[in-house]
């Protein structure tokens, strides 16, 4: 009966959890931070610690029904207020609704004489005062190892705080404490751990190639299964925003309607119907290639359908792009001031690519556009180690499929010509894309040429082959290229291998001619000698007839002859007669 | 003030600057009557005339707590004159409280 009775109760004791509501953090603690317990959150200064503790109230008043109180020790009120207004938190207002309560808890060591036993109680009595006033159920105390700083005894602060998370606890309210590590092995200045057993969040900032990236690990949770990772994280406009990467499900919706690429013959060598949506595109190719103009005829022919496209432009300004465009008769300015493009153009190295990533989020997430460029990915992600930019492009890449955004990427590729493998230098992102297109020059005969053909595109029948891609004032062409026996020609040189067979195909048909013409002579004369030899013939036989002739009246004179003679003679030779006939 | 636990002691002092202070406790406790007590003899001793005590008993009024940025139990707060100086504890320390209030004690030679 026991067990039986220890089973249900550790059923019914499954460690409720209090969200968050912090993007991608609840996913990694598998539902938010242990409910009725405090968690301790250490890094370093300036690393997120109190922007996540004021988005862990904020969000628990106004998402899930938890008043919190906010009980600082560094900042006051007002200085917190102007801070976490910039991720879109109007603490004053949460105040005036009750939502939250605020309470500066500032001691100033020089003011403080101590003379014999004390404790802490005043705290104890602010924090359950500011507790019962909203009815809380969250607590951020930041950093209350100022503490240590402001009271002479440590011994009775040390005992004092323990007491303090002790009291939390009974009282069931889900607290953040924040601890400052500083550099030293310790979790926190002051050994906060300690006290703190049920939850460990340890922040950090890192400066890798003059970037700074924040990341997030959870250290500990006791009683529950945790993602153990280093995740980045990003204080955006909207609050924090953890990246867990891992925890993504490959379960967007796929789409069977597809859309133009904006240029015919690219759409014909995808069967004739282009792209799918909420597809991505990946666009790769050494510099020069025309990769910029893809994208941009891309993001036209998406305007021209009346759709709203996003822009990322890595390498040149807004007004740039509008230009350069022009000179291939792609104009985006009219859709720039219809509302329906909006171009956004920053330096790569301005942010860590998580807060690319995040700052994408935001502004896609605002303008909602059907298509989305990138131009280009490798820019934006290439300076740094590749570790990282696969799992940042992949959740890039994975949310806006989930978003059924049509994406595409270009990237440019190190390897400058067409005798390096392109594919090589990419970062394994094509793995990520359903359309693959490759851009390479070649350089026959003094010049370089543009060749495009579809790497891949999943989920439809598409060319083999490689067309020539021509960038003109007149727009985007793609024009088939010479395909010899043993080689592909481009450029002026498939011009001119078109003009020698033009030449050789002219040729060829005076031969022809000049093979006919002679024929026909041939069969003149060969007639000409028919008709003579025929005349001879005719003559010949006339010949003969007159021999015939001449003959049969000679013998018929000889035989009336010999016939009168014979008569003359009186006798009867009938039968000589007939003889002679005969001869 | 409701708030005080005893009626406010002022003696008439006249137009001195006297010492305003401010004890805060937390209920009746040990440590709270002890402080009381203490506090009452050295003022007496050193500042007889010249000061008056209100004492803030927290558990009653949570909400003054704040104000003096009061966290150990029990606190004297000189209020006056300025600067506002704090000794924490049960000033059961005369000396380091005469010195926490900035006293020149009674009895002790010029020097």
């Amino acid at each position: 009966m026991t067990t039986q009775q220890k089973k249900t109760d550790e059923k019914s004791n499954v460690l409720s959890k209090a969200p968050t509501g912090i993007v991608g953090l609840d996913e990694i603690t598998a539902g938010g931070l242990p409910a009725g317990r405090p968690t301790l959150i250490s890094g370093s200064a300036g690393c997120g610690k109190t922007m996540l503790a004021v988005e862990f109230l904020v969000r628990g008043a106004t998402q899930f029904g938890e008043p919190g109180v906010f009980m600082m020790f560094e900042e006051n009120a007002a200085e917190l207020t102007a801070n976490v207004r910039s991720l879109g938190f109007d603490l004053e207002d949460l105040v005036a609704r009750k939502k939250i309560a605020l309470d500066h808890v500032h001691i100033e060591r020089s003011e403080i004489e101590e003379t014999g036993e004390h404790d802490l109680e005043g705290l104890f009595i602010r924090l359950g005062h500011a507790i019962d006033s909203i009815g809380a159920k969250r607590v951020v105390l930041d950093t209350v190892e100022a503490l240590f700083a402001g009271l002479p005894n440590q011994a009775i602060l040390r005992s004092e705080l323990r007491r303090l998370f002790r009291w939390l606890k009974d009282r069931g309210m889900t607290a953040i404490i924040t601890g400052e590590q500083d550099g030293g092995n310790a979790l926190t200045r002051h050994g906060l751990e300690e006290y703190v057993a049920d939850c460990v969040i340890v922040l950090d900032q890192r400066v890798q190639e003059q970037i700074a990236t924040r990341r997030l690990r959870v250290l500990k949770y006791r009683g529950t299964a945790h993602g153990m990772n280093e995740y980045p994280f990003l204080i955006g406009a909207h609050g924090l925003s953890v990246l867990p990467v891992t925890s993504l499900q490959l379960d967007h919706q796929a789409s069977t309607q597809r859309f133009s690429t904006g240029i015919a013959r690219l759409d014909e060598m995808l069967s004739g119907q282009g792209v799918f949506r909420g597809s991505s595109v990946l666009v790769s190719g050494a510099p020069g290639t025309g990769k910029s103009s893809i994208a941009a005829k891309f993001i036209e022919a998406a305007c021209q359908r009346g759709e709203r496209a996003l822009y990322f432009a890595y390498e040149e300004s807004k007004a740039q792009i509008v230009r350069n465009m022009r000179s291939i008769d792609i104009d985006l300015e009219p859709w720039i001031e219809k509302g329906l493009l909006e171009v956004h153009s920053s330096r790569p190295t301005l942010l860590g690519h998580e807060q690319h990533l995040v700052m994408m989020h935001d502004l896609v997430r605002a303008f909602s556009p059907t298509v989305v460029a990138v131009d280009p990915i490798s820019n934006l992600f290439m300076a740094q180690e590749d570790a990282d930019v696969k799992p940042t492009l992949m959740r890039l890449i994975d949310w806006l499929k989930k978003e059924q955004i049509t994406a595409i990427l270009t990237s440019l590729t190190s390897g400058g010509d067409a005798t390096s493998e392109p594919e090589d230098s990419q970062v394994g992102v094509s793995s990520l894309m359903d359309t693959w297109l490759l851009l390479r020059n070649t350089e026959i005969a003094g010049e370089r040429n543009r060749t495009i053909f579809v790497r891949k595109s999943r989920g439809m029948p598409h060319s083999n082959q490689v067309r020539e891609f021509i960038l003109s004032d007149t727009g985007i062409d793609l024009v088939d290229v010479y395909r010899g026996s043993d080689r592909v020609l481009t450029g002026s040189a498939r011009m001119a291998q078109e003009a020698h067979e033009r030449a050789a195909a002219t040729l060829h048909g005076q031969d022809h001619q000049r093979k006919l013409r002679r024929l026909a002579g041939k069969r003149k004369a060969i007639e000409a000698q028919i008709a003579a030899l025929r005349a001879e013939l005719e003559s010949d036989i006339a010949e003969v007839d007159f021999t015939v002739a001449e003959q049969t009246l000679q013998d018929k004179i000889t035989h009336q002859d010999v016939n009168a003679i014979f008569q003359r003679r009186g006798g009867v030779a009938k039968g000589n007669g007939r003889t002679l006939e005969k001869q | 003030m409701s708030a005080t636990v005893s009626a406010t002691l002022r003696q008439a002092a006249g137009a001195i600057p006297g010492f305003q202070l401010r004890l805060y406790i937390a209920g009746q406790t040990a440590k709270s009557v002890a402080a009381f007590a203490n506090l009452q003899r050295i003022c007496e001793t050193h500042l007889a005339g010249r000061y008056s005590i209100e004492v803030v008993n927290l558990t009653k009024t949570p909400q003054l707590a704040a104000g003096d940025q009061i966290l150990a139990i029990p606190t004297l707060v000189r209020r006056l004159p300025e600067p506002i100086r704090k000794v924490i504890g049960d000033l059961s320390n005369e000396e380091r409280v005469l010195v926490g209030l900035d006293v020149k004690p009674v009895g002790s030679r010029v020097s």
